[in-house]
């Protein structure tokens, strides 16, 4: 498709694409390179990196492999990341597409739902609702989804509100089709592109939330994550500063694949010609 | 050649390249023309044709990426195409001024009138503030704008489309330029705003000597006010000459057909109409509410006041009026797109008004719409042949039969059937229009309503869809409510036509004694705004 | 005027809103495992179910759902925010003690994230497709994908660990006392790098919103227009393009607003600040909801409070802003 000829032609996008799938590789292929349990008593504790060849990147405060947990880790980042953004999109476009078509009342309900949302700071909302539902991996992820999902609401609302009125939406009405056909049938597939262009930034906030969480140890601690490893991490900073700095540049890297394969995603379905 | 040497502006042999991948190499071939002092030259075509690419060209504010590859344009003794740009910056704006077609885009939303029109004067002159403030209102009066200082302390959203424009031509002409380009000014306003504009342009012109370069694509503007014409096609120039001497006497082949394109003011013979009333519009009104806090402050506007008309069977009705006239209103509450607030819509014996809402998505297949946007109309996602057929399948029709007969409404509206599988996109504007027709006549409505169908076309494509309607009515019987701005375009094809103004019908009868007599002062109004309007009278009257 | 009451009829209708998220934070909080007399009876060490039930009828905890929300409504709007049973003073007064902190290091990252982000905005656009947009929308990108509190951990080793330049945390030196000129000065090094932290991922934000609101200006109609007069590129972008490319601007900050304040929850915890955000977290870990519950109030009340002031700025602005839209 031309599309897909359009994303290769942008080396930022081919490095975010090449980026993602090494850390998908890392994700699958974890099981096999380090078959033990991450998190189990692996050697001395805090050898620095490239001292001994069992541990590239050496052991952590309780002499844990930091490899093994930064392959492990690539699997929460990617899980929560998937499971977050996908609960988040969908539940905004279907509150943004009733919004937005319908308008009136029912616009009117919905924005204030999103509003309040959107006022509530929403690492705040978040804490809240680690503090009720606890720190299992189950509910961190439904947690930061449902943290999520008003930027696309926005997003799918505003598409809606600007395609309702186009000529070939009216047309279909006069020919006489119900409203869920004009919502489903006409509007959704012209609104989407954007909407799931922005699941890339989604996917990003989510894999940063998390992270975040686990810092704080407010996420599940019997999962090797990133965040976790960081947070571990800071108890010793002053002398083996390594081992909160490799899993950060896991996140970075991971954070910058999903925002570039993104970027690409968005010049290639919505070519814009470069004008000065 | 004395006559180049005397000239305000004169190009010789100008080429502009396109980037690769357009859709053709050059946007202009070989160009050459000139341009007197005290003279006003049109410069005609359609889209494609390269004329607004002169005249960015000439001010050298080209795009990146389009390229000036050959020729000169002599300019007060210096070659614009070779000048720096530090060169260019001192002629824009002080010797060689531009007015663009678009006054709502082209004014700084955030500054007020005056600010932007004193801009000119600190950009090339060294006056105080209070002389360049005196200034501006001298111009601001001489382009008659109405109170002109509360004029240049507004903001241009505050201002109507004939007024920003008058303020854009003040902007203009500040510094007295050698040369005004005036691309397509007066496209996007009203027939009697347009009618003003080019009157205060071609007064300016020869009060104040300028040389004006009037772009355009309707020919009418041409007889109105051109002294000289050149007529461009793909990038060169077909023809150019005396305005009166092309007119009358057209030697290519182009000109001829872009002149016949125009449609004449006469209408053709009157038909015989049916007795029967297929369509009853009574009483109809609609009125919005804007704005307000608890009803206090707010703005009623009747976009529909009271409207009654009818409909004989199998004739077409014309709704002329400007914008913001209701028309637009009007056609969507025929086709329950918009709810009236009062009023019946009687067809085939049944008020569409009152209908519930399911009875009444199934009785909209005896009323159909063709839109005016060709792009906007067609869900780029869906191929055509399907856009033909969603009508009728949704109305039960089995699916392989509605695409067979999709096919065969493709053939009737001239286009080729075996392309029915293509998407939007690979369709021209004409083409679209024809799809557009195409769906509206699946359904086999009783009534078609047409919203404005050939505005946004080229005039060569216009007349060909015109045809295609005109030729449908009389096989398909079809009874046609058309709605337009263009009186033109409303003398070939209507019957009866209707003159709305502020949401009310101002006269109406049948086509003929309206545009040979009309009553009421607005339609006199408009007719004679009629840009051309003297030549084509001139012009028909030859041809009987 | 008309600028205030435009911006005052947006303030009244955000009331329902914040009464929404309250009633839902409250609603949620029930839902909560333990409640503030399980945190308090751990606090002390144990107690019997007699002593339970006094205090939680002391509390007026044993009152059904919709008459706890009732009364902590109406304390509410008496600006009552209850009793912290954490740090046994009311949660007003530990919410105001903690209050300036976040202000302040909010205030510093918001301006720092808002000059520059226009500053690297402007050089973006107007080096459209050379170095050094390329250059700055890949740092760009690259500090909105790093983590905030990975980044602070790292200028924490560089510039305090090996460096030594600047303080590791903590919001004053709590050793010496100072006074006026010197306790600005040493607040301000405590503040540099949760500032710049914090300011961060805001940066690369403000930086692509402006590069593109520039780009997206700079093809507009009247750019032309003005181009037509003969105006120079310079006098272009600051007298017509800067503006117009500037509202959009405006209207991030009243929508990051929240985020920011959510973003000094991690950055305070990183470096030790005795702000809101570790506030928030502390009374997670501790339970305490009483006091969740009031920063959850209060810091609504400030994202309504800076959209206020944003949308009075871009009424300002924008002349086309009129009541009805």
């Amino acid at each position: 498709m031309e599309a897909i000829k359009r994303y290769f032609r942008s080396p930022a996008a081919v490095i975010g694409l090449i980026l993602l799938l090494i850390v998908i590789a890392m994700a699958i292929s974890a099981s096999f390179l380090y078959p033990h349990d991450p998190l189990s008593l692996a050697g001395r504790p805090l050898l620095w990196p490239l001292t001994n060849p069992r541990f590239p990147l050496g052991t952590d405060n309780s002499g844990r492999d930091i490899a093994a947990q930064i392959f492990y880790g690539a699997r929460i980042s990617l899980l929560i990341g998937g499971v977050a953004t996908a609960i988040a999109i969908l539940t905004g476009i279907v509150v943004g597409a009733f919004a937005g078509f319908y308008g009136g009342w029912v616009d009117n309900v919905l924005m204030r739902i999103t509003e309040a949302f959107q006022t509530l700071p929403n690492f705040l909302l978040l804490l809240v609702l680690v503090a009720v539902f606890g720190s299992t991996l189950t509910t961190v992820t439904f947690a930061v989804g449902i943290v999520s999902w008003p930027a696309p609401a926005r997003l799918t609302r505003a598409e809606f509100l600007s395609l309702r009125n186009r000529e070939f939406v009216q047309a279909g009405r006069t020919l006489g089709m119900k409203d869920l056909q004009l919502i489903v049938g006409e509007i959704l597939p012209n609104a989407l592109p954007p909407v799931i262009v922005y699941a890339s930034v989604v996917m990003a906030v989510a894999i940063l939330l998390e992270s975040a969480l686990a810092f704080l140890h407010l996420s599940d601690p019997n999962v090797a994550s990133w965040g976790n490893l960081i947070g571990l991490g800071r108890d010793v900073l002053r002398v083996q500063w390594y081992v909160s700095a490799i899993p950060g540049v896991a996140i970075l890297v991971t954070v910058l694949a999903v925002s570039l394969v993104g970027q690409g995603l968005n010049d290639a379905l919505n070519p814009r010609l470069k004008r000065r | 050649m004395s006559e180049a040497a005397t000239a305000t502006l004169s190009i010789e042999g100008l080429s502009v390249r396109l980037p690769a991948g357009a859709d053709r190499t050059r946007a202009l071939r070989d160009v050459t023309l000139s341009v007197a002092p005290n003279e006003l030259l049109c410069i005609v075509g359609e889209s494609g044709s390269g004329k607004s690419m002169m005249a960015n060209a000439i001010m050298r504010l080209l795009p990146n990426e389009v390229t000036i590859d050959g020729g000169r344009m002599v300019f007060a003794g210096r070659d614009l195409a070779a000048a720096g740009e530090a060169e260019m910056r001192s002629l824009r704006g002080s010797d060689i001024a531009m007015i663009f077609q678009e006054p709502m885009t082209a004014l700084n939303p955030l500054r007020t009138i005056g600010d932007q029109i004193a801009e000119v004067f600190s950009i090339h002159t060294e006056l105080s503030r209070t002389e360049i403030a005196s200034k501006v209102l001298a111009l601001l009066a001489d382009v008659h704008i109405s109170d002109p200082k509360a004029a240049a302390r507004a903001y241009p959203h505050e201002l109507s489309g004939g007024q920003r424009q008058r303020a854009m031509i003040a902007m203009a002409l500040a510094l007295d330029p050698k040369l005004l380009i005036a691309d397509e000014p007066t496209t996007a306003l009203d027939v009697t705003t347009q009618a003003q504009i080019l009157k205060l342009i071609r007064d300016l012109q020869q009060r104040r000597k300028t040389s004006v370069m009037f772009i355009t694509h309707d020919f009418g503007v041409v007889a109105e006010i051109a002294n000289r014409v050149v007529v461009m096609q793909h990038g060169a120039i077909v023809e150019q000459g005396p305005a009166a001497t092309v007119l009358n006497n057209p030697q290519a082949a182009y000109t001829k057909q872009l002149i016949a394109s125009v449609p004449p003011l006469t209408a053709p013979p009157p038909r015989r109409l049916s007795q029967e009333d297929i369509l009853t519009i009574s009483g109809l009104s609609k009125t919005y509410r804007t704005g307000g806090i608890l009803g206090r402050g707010a703005r009623t506007t009747k976009a529909v006041d009271n409207v009654s008309l009818k409909l004989p069977k199998g004739a077409t009705l014309g709704i002329v009026g400007e914008s913001g006239s209701g028309k637009s209103t009007l056609a969507r509450c025929l086709v329950r797109l918009i709810a009236p607030d009062e009023g019946s819509i009687m067809l085939l014996g049944k008020d569409f008004v009152k209908m519930p809402r399911a009875q009444g998505r199934q009785e909209t297949r005896h009323i159909q719409m063709v839109f005016q946007d060709p792009f906007a109309s067609l869900n780029p996602r869906r191929k055509a042949v399907d856009l033909v057929a969603q009508g009728p399948i949704i109305h039960g029709k089995p699916r392989a039969t509605a695409i067979a007969e999709a096919k065969e409404l493709f053939a009737l509206v001239g286009l080729d059937p075996s392309a029915a599988d293509r998407f939007p996109h690979e369709f021209s504007g004409g083409q679209r229009q024809r799809i557009g027709l195409a769906r509206a006549l699946a359904l086999r409505p009783a009534v078609l309503v047409a919203d404005e169908p050939v505005s946004a076309l080229d005039v060569s494509v216009q007349a060909q869809v015109l045809k295609l309607l005109a030729d449908l009515r009389e096989r398909l019987g079809l009874s046609v409510v058309f709605i337009t701005h263009d009186l033109r375009v409303a003398a070939q094809i209507c019957d009866l036509v209707a003159v709305m103004k502020d949401g009310a019908i101002v006269e109406h009868g049948l086509a003929g004694e309206v545009f040979a007599n009309p009553q009421h002062a607005y339609t006199q109004a408009l007719l004679a705004s009629v840009p051309g309007g003297a030549f084509a009278r001139q012009h028909a009257s030859e041809a009987l | 005027m008309r600028i205030l009451s435009l911006a005052g009829r947006r303030l009244a209708a955000s009331i329902p809103t914040l009464f929404l998220i309250l009633i839902g934070v409250f609603l949620l909080l029930q839902f909560a495992p333990g409640d503030t007399v399980d945190a308090m009876m751990a606090q002390m060490g144990g107690g019997d179910a007699a002593t339970a039930r006094e205090l939680r009828h002391f509390y007026g905890l044993d009152l059904s759902i919709p008459v706890q929300l009732g009364n902590y409504l109406w304390r509410l709007v008496r600006l009552d925010l209850g009793f912290s049973s954490i740090y046994g003073k009311p949660v007003a007064t530990v919410i105001l003690e903690r209050l300036p902190p976040t202000l302040l290091l909010m205030t510093s990252a918001l301006s720092f994230a808002f000059f520059f982000g226009i500053v690297f905005g402007v050089i973006a656009a107007r080096g459209f497709n050379r170095w050094p947009d390329t250059l700055i929308s890949t740092l760009g990108l690259i500090f909105y994908a790093t983590p905030s509190f990975w980044f602070g951990l790292m200028t924490i080793v560089i510039f305090s660990i090996y460096l030594q330049w600047l303080p590791p945390g903590g919001f004053e030196d709590i050793g010496t006392v100072q006074t006026g000129i010197w306790r600005i000065i040493d607040i301000a090094r405590h503040l540099i790098l949760p500032s710049l932290t914090l300011g961060l991922i805001f940066l690369a934000i403000y930086l692509r919103i402006m590069r593109a609101s520039m780009l997206e200006v700079l093809n507009l109609d009247y750019v032309r227009t003005a181009r037509a007069k003969g105006l120079d590129e310079t006098g272009l972008v600051i007298r017509h393009v800067l503006r117009n490319a500037l509202l959009p601007m405006v209207t991030l900050i009243g929508l990051q607003a929240g985020t920011m304040l959510g973003g000094s929850v991690v950055v305070e915890s990183v470096f030790s600040l005795p702000g809101l955000g570790r506030l928030a977290y502390e009374s997670v870990v501790q339970r305490d909801l009483n006091t969740l519950l009031g920063i959850v109030f209060v810091s609504a009340l400030l994202v309504i409070a800076v959209n206020f002031a944003v949308d009075l700025i871009y009424a300002r602005l924008d002349p086309r802003i009129t009541v009805e839209s």
